[in-house]
């Protein structure tokens, strides 16, 4: 039994062809049935997102070939496309690779942003759906609580998902590292426009309890007030209203500033020095670069988020490195548990046969043997058990270490299958 | 008995240093647990290193040089454990335990490491609790120096708008503000005490509450500077750099009315 993969991805196929075999929650129902007809399929599970279609499965008797090429054909007959439009397309692994590629794509070091949290959820999707069409396995099972696993442990062990790739979210994480907990907090919302709108939701839903509009506009200030549930002021009361505020995100279409840095001196004062932190994402900007030298301001226009963004990326492509690493270490663990998994039944098997002489010959000895005290009984029996085991523990160690080696026991065992005849 | 749980503490303080130091780089959460469990352990054997030297007889802490390192050590370690009770924020212990470990380190390599006899004008109740406020208040300024520091890191991180080095694992600058703080506004009452209680003892022991012996003087050079930070921070509202600056400062005085007026200006504090 061994395992395998067939897919596409967005590293190897246009959406053009990705959308042509993707998988819905009905069809999906369906295609592990139909799949599970082909003669080399023993387990399978189908993972289909907007950027990659896979199918995980392991093959009858070791024969993946003729897996694949089920697998590859199922694809096409299933969603009436032709082998020649999505061939060029498909990959497939096998053992180590797959298991590697399934713990790689789980852990969303595979994705197209490494680090983004949905797939780990998808992946759970289509294991539930495929274990209650009763399509998995022994193997399948393991592998993917497995794969939960590692991803679970990559994302407590590396900063792969923590910081920021979109500059809304840039946003709520520098306001974090200022303020901390942003509850109780205050944002002033001053012009309109989908991004600061957007990075003012977001702040919201991150704990941020009051907000206020300012606009030129003032019935422009109360309709967005009412949408966020929060004030609008006059703009002519904006430097006064200021000092409420811990957040202000500016976006206007000012032709010049309209935040200067003698006025946020004055409004820092009135606040008692606590800290505030500016958004700018107007072009051209609202607000001086100079506010950033006030002591406890900070000051972010559009260029710097984008600084801070890019530098996330950075950050996240080391911890990449790191994730790397781990998913190395499980797969080799995973490859000592399939082998240990070939090797298990033949010990067994070995050890009853041997169990089954000793039992019986030692039966017939002690029949012969008469006025035995107890102790002495005990005594001999124990021997035959010490000869046994001291025997067999040569074999069964090798055959074990052999199994946990890179090329794994299979021949070992074989051997030793034949050489006691073991099997039935 | 009691060297050797001196060189237990040093073994536990260190890895516990070691991985504090370790956590800034590996966000695996393995690691500050293994920091704390070995900083309980060292804290263990600190105070079995002084209760032998109680039961052996005499004071056992601050009585010469050695021991005064070892019992300021005791105290860093008393008070981060007491303040990250309240703030978890293990990644402090990456900039506070290193101090500990110096002094533990340093006091490894002192020549006399024995209990000493005091004179007996000394010998007094008075001297574990002058030595105990004295120490535990500058341990908790030790704190605020490290937050201090922590701070200076991250603000300049987010002055230059680049996330530079430590920026993803250190804390808010809210939270480093905060501890550093509340470590002052706890440290203060304990040196204000220690100081009190050392010319309450002087008066019985020498007979004048204040001789501005240079230890007397620096320490009272200490107190003001924090005196100044804390009205500073009360009344105008300080905070952040200028206020991380003013911990720095006040922490290096500390050290100085420690240890630089033992080695550099001699009195009556020093040890023989």
């Amino acid at each position: 039994m061994d395992i395998l993969i067939v897919g596409l991805s967005h590293k190897t196929a246009p959406v053009a062809v990705r959308e042509k075999i993707a998988f819905e929650g009905e069809t999906m129902g369906d295609g592990l049935k139909t799949l599970l007809e082909y003669p080399h399929i023993a387990e399978a599970l189908i993972v289909s997102t907007c950027n990659r279609v896979e199918i995980y499965g392991t093959a009858v008797r070791k024969e993946v070939e003729g897996a694949r090429e089920d697998i590859a054909s199922f694809l096409s007959t299933f969603h009436d496309v032709s082998r020649r439009d999505i061939d060029p397309h498909l990959y497939s692994l096998s053992g180590d690779e797959a298991v590697k590629h399934i713990f790689r794509v789980t852990a969303s070091l595979d994705s197209m942003m490494v680090g983004e949290p949905q797939i780990l959820g998808q992946v759970k999707d289509a294991y539930t759906c495929a274990a209650q069409a009763q399509a998995t396995g022994n193997i399948l099972n393991r592998l993917l609580h497995k794969a939960f696993s590692v991803a679970k442990r990559i994302r407590t062990e590396t900063r792969i998902a923590t910081s920021a790739v979109s500059i809304s979210f840039a946003a709520v994480e520098l306001a974090r590292k200022i303020f901390g907990e942003l509850d109780g907090k205050t944002v002033m919302l001053i012009g309109a426009g989908e991004m600061a709108e957007l990075a003012a939701r977001h702040l919201l839903n991150n704990g941020v309890e009051h907000i206020i509009v300012a606009n030129r506009t003032y019935d422009r200030a109360v309709s967005l007030a009412e949408e966020f549930g929060g004030s609008a002021i006059h703009f002519d009361d904006l430097e006064q209203q200021m000092e409420l505020a811990d957040i202000v995100i500016s976006s206007t279409g000012a032709p010049t500033t309209i935040i200067g840095k003698k006025m946020v001196q004055g409004v820092i004062k009135r606040r008692r020095h606590r800290p505030m932190f500016f958004i700018d994402i107007a072009v051209p900007r609202d607000i001086e670069a100079a506010v950033n030298e006030v002591e406890n301001v900070y000051a972010y226009d559009i260029d710097d988020l984008e600084g801070v963004v890019q530098a996330n990326i950075k950050a996240r492509e080391k911890e990449a490195a790191k994730a790397e690493e781990i998913v190395h270490q499980e797969v080799a663990q995973f490859r000592d548990w399939m082998s240990t998994r070939e090797a298990f039944p033949t010990i067994v098997k070995l050890r009853e046969w041997a169990e089954d002489i000793r039992k019986s010959e030692l039966e017939k000895t002690l029949r012969k043997l008469n006025g035995l005290e107890d102790a002495d009984r005990k005594r001999i029996e124990a021997m035959t058990e010490a000869i046994l085991n001291k025997i067999l523990h040569r074999p069964i160690a090798q055959v074990k270490r052999a199994s946990h080696s890179k090329r794994g026991g299979g021949d070992l065992v074989e051997i030793m299958r034949k050489l006691f005849e073991l099997d039935d | 008995m009691d060297l050797a749980f001196f060189s237990g503490a040093l073994l536990f303080l260190f890895l516990a240093t070691l991985h504090y130091l370790l956590y800034l780089v590996y966000q695996n959460p393995v690691v500050p647990r293994v920091a704390r469990y070995a900083l309980y352990l060292a804290f263990v054997c600190q105070t079995l290193f002084f209760s032998t030297r109680l039961v052996k007889g005499g004071m056992p802490f601050g009585t010469n040089m050695y021991e005064s390192l070892v019992f300021f050590s005791w105290c860093i370690v008393l008070s981060y454990l007491l303040v990250t009770v309240r703030y978890r924020v293990p990644v402090i212990g990456a900039f506070v335990m290193p101090i500990a470990l110096i002094l533990s380190t340093a006091a490894a390599f002192l020549p006399q490491k024995g209990i000493e006899d005091i004179p007996p004008a000394l010998k007094s109740y008075w001297l574990p609790i002058h030595v105990t406020l004295c120490f535990m208040g500058d341990a908790l300024f030790a704190m605020a120096f490290g937050a201090a520091i922590m701070y200076l890191i991250q603000e300049k991180n987010l002055k230059r708008k680049k996330p530079g080095a430590l920026y993803y694992s250190l804390p808010s600058l809210e939270v480093l503000d905060t501890v550093s703080y509340r470590a002052l506004t706890i440290g203060f009452p304990f040196l204000t005490l220690g100081i009190i209680t050392g010319s309450i003892w002087a008066q019985y022991a020498w007979g004048s509450y204040w001789q501005w012996d240079p230890k007397e003087t620096w320490s009272l050079i200490t107190w003001l500077i924090y005196a100044a930070l804390l009205h500073a921070r009360l009344t105008v509202g300080w905070r952040g750099r200028k206020a991380a600056w003013f911990a720095i400062v006040g922490f290096l005085a500390v050290l100085f009315t420690f240890l630089g007026v033992n080695l550099i200006l001699s009195g009556l504090h020093s040890y023989n």
